[in-house]
């Protein structure tokens, strides 16, 4: 009898062991996992932050820019830099036949002419002088730099020619490539050419999209959620409501997209690909989330403080408001960043309502057009240039900084001025 | 002088009867305490007194309840202004999580009863000394409510309640969930207040309803079995029910 009872208690403290190591080994793998993402992203798109320039020497000659000697501010801005750019270029090589001329002229972005005449404007008294000027490097040489381009594949199965590649060896020789914060990476809106695509617009549109998603949720949300716990009589209507809004919680995200496309772009004609339609859209799918929050929140208020507040002879509008949901808005405003958290990361329905077309300008309001950063990534993750794949992880950790920022507001919100009940 | 008369009140929740043919007058400025068994309807009573009932969705009241010669189960009383003259104490201290002096001054404030700050101030101050805790809290009424000890909290309810000088207070078992100490603050702070208010008292303890009440009314399966004068309930009660709950034989 004893020998059994003691047999019994070896094999509960056994099974409670292993049962800990399971859970324990559980959150190692789950940890394991989460390292690797991060890890495979930061060392894939740290260099993202960095940008390739070359500093090549710039003859601003005048009389082939067709400027007098004293020109007006206009007369700077009018002026013909192409040529004075392409020469520069071709000086690298002054022996370069026009085969290896249109190479040395890839070597850097198109925007080459902008930079040179962007640094004349700054200061109009290099005029006939010639100065070193820094000029974005292409994208494939940017990577050659930073090491990521293979060097070694047969030149038909390069973009970079051999040519192109000894004359930049000779120029990083002479110190003259230069690798710097990539600042346009932050103000530059998409592009086709990799050194020059930014994430300004698709982040501008993820903030527009989050903002439009937050006027129109929460408020519809918040008086649903209180009218529904606070107000509504409880029978079969009102349980049908809510076990509605908790399928529509989980209403798979495409859907939301298809109805913004077949309603809010095809019914009420408003502007294709613009951050209104995204966020209207993107509220559909955060407002359960929200309700369902606000009500959990209102539901922990307990019952004796509205009882305090009715047996003082306070209305229910006033018990409500002056009472329930003051305490219940910890909870609702942290249910409620969580839930645009998610809509900043969806893709899906943005797509599908046309936030994925190219746009190469940086929206002023909700009405321009704009991609979003979880379709940048979507995007940018199709190009086929070598440049694009740091600059996804680059984009996955700038999304991924904004959620952090954002969930650690809720945690901090929850917190600090949740009440404890005792 | 009868302040509140019960006639045929029935209760209830859903189809469930909770109270049976209630016929009960209260006496004005004096204590009455209602006793019984758990589950007996005593709570649910007091409940009607001041319409608290109306909150739960399935409970539904019928008959007379007449306070001031008007029926406050008619379709014209106005909850708002009843609760005003009816307060309430419950069970569990429940002070809102706001400051000492937001909790006394939410009734007043929302009854428009002071014209200014200064007044608000002096309504405070003397609804904390009626409730005996002026002296204990008066140099942190603007701290939280719920930094009392359990004792102050409740006293800090009482003092809630007194705030817009209401005629009746109901008190739901205010002491079941403090210690002897605090709960004899509390019964000597009844006595203080059955001087200008009439007072219903729901306790579990029969020591308490002894010590506090002039009258008692004895509950039993959602039926007022006796009623009448504290001494004549505990020392010589007519039923025989009444007279093993008393003694100790059930409940």
């Amino acid at each position: 009898m004893n020998k059994n009872k003691e047999k019994l208690l070896a094999k509960r403290y056994s099974s409670e062991k292993r049962f800990q190591f399971l859970g324990k080994s559980a959150i190692f793998m789950a940890l394991l996992f989460l390292a690797i993402f991060i890890f495979k992203i930061f060392s894939t798109g740290y260099t993202a932050f960095q940008k390739t320039w070359l500093i090549v020497p710039v003859n601003f000659d005048a009389e082939t820019m067709y400027l007098d000697a004293n020109p007006s501010k206009e007369d700077l801005e009018d002026a013909d830099y192409f040529e004075i750019s392409l020469q520069s270029m071709f000086n690298l090589d002054k022996n370069a036949n026009e085969k290896q001329q249109n190479e040395l002229k890839k070597m850097v972005s198109y925007f080459f002419e902008r930079e040179i005449k962007q640094e004349l404007i700054n200061d109009p008294s290099l005029l006939g002088k010639t100065k070193d000027v820094y000029i974005t490097a292409s994208d494939d040489l940017d990577q050659v730099f930073k090491g990521n381009y293979p060097r070694d594949l047969p030149e038909n199965q390069r973009r970079v020619t051999d040519y192109q590649l000894k004359i930049f060896d000779q120029l990083v020789e002479q110190g003259k490539v230069e690798s710097k914060f990539n600042l346009s990476f932050f103000t530059y809106p998409d592009s086709r050419e990799a050194e020059l695509a930014g994430i300004a617009s698709s982040f501008m549109g993820s903030i527009f999209s989050i903002l439009v998603c937050l006027a129109i949720a929460f408020p519809v949300a918040v008086l649903a959620a209180i009218y529904l716990e606070e107000f509504a009589p409880k029978n079969r209507f009102t349980d049908f409501i809510e076990v509605n809004i908790n399928n529509l919680a989980a209403v798979p995200s495409i859907v939301f997209g298809l109805l913004g496309l077949g309603i809010l772009l095809a019914v009420f004609q408003l502007p294709r690909s613009t951050p209104l339609v995204g966020g209207i859209t993107l509220s559909l799918m955060t407002l359960p989330t929200i309700i369902i929050a606000c009500r959990a929140s209102l539901k922990a208020v307990p019952p004796s403080i509205r009882e305090a507040a009715l047996a003082m002879g306070a209305s229910r509008m006033q018990t409500t408001m002056h009472h329930t949901v003051p305490l219940s808005m910890p909870g609702t405003l942290s249910g409620t960043i969580i839930g645009l958290a998610q809509a900043l990361g969806e893709t899906a329905p943005l797509i599908l309502i046309g936030m994925v077309a190219f746009v190469n300008t940086i929206p002023g309001s909700p009405m321009d057009p704009a991609a979003s950063l979880p379709v940048q990534i979507y995007i940018w993750a199709e190009s086929a240039e070598r440049g694009f794949v740091e600059k996804v992880s680059a984009c996955i950790m700038v999304l991924l900084g904004f959620l952090i920022v954002m969930n650690l507001f809720a945690q901090i919100i929850r917190h600090k001025f949740e009440k404890k009940w005792s | 002088m009868i302040k509140i008369s019960a006639k045929n009140v029935d209760v209830f929740y859903g189809k469930k009867q909770a109270l049976f043919n209630i016929n009960l007058d209260i006496e004005e400025n004096q204590v009455t305490a209602l006793i019984g068994p758990s589950g007996c309807g005593k709570s649910t009573f007091l409940r009607c007194l001041n319409r608290m009932n109306d909150v739960i969705d399935i409970c539904k009241v019928q008959g007379e309840i007449v306070i001031n010669d008007f029926n406050i189960n008619d379709k014209g009383c106005d909850v708002v202004r009843l609760r005003e003259k009816i307060g309430m104490v419950f069970q569990k201290p429940n002070p809102f999580p706001k400051t000492l002096y937001e909790n006394i001054s939410y009734g007043p404030t929302i009854h428009g009863m002071a014209q200014s700050k200064q007044e608000m101030d002096e309504i405070v101050e003397t609804s904390l000394k009626k409730a005996a805790l002026w002296e204990e809290v008066k140099d942190r009424l603007h701290e939280p409510g719920t930094g009392l000890s359990g004792g102050q909290q409740q006293r800090l309810c009482i003092a809630r309640a007194i705030s817009v000088q209401p005629e009746v207070i109901l008190m739901d078992e205010p002491c079941s969930a403090l210690d002897p100490i605090a709960t004899a603050q509390i019964e000597e702070l009844i006595d203080e207040l059955k001087k200008e208010h009439t007072i219903i008292i729901v306790t579990h303890s029969m020591a308490q309803a002894a010590r506090v009440s002039q009258n008692t009314g004895f509950f039993h399966l959602g039926e007022l079995i006796e009623h009448g004068s504290t001494d004549k309930i505990f020392k010589n009660p007519d039923n025989t029910k009444t007279q093993d709950y008393i003694t100790g034989r059930f409940g």
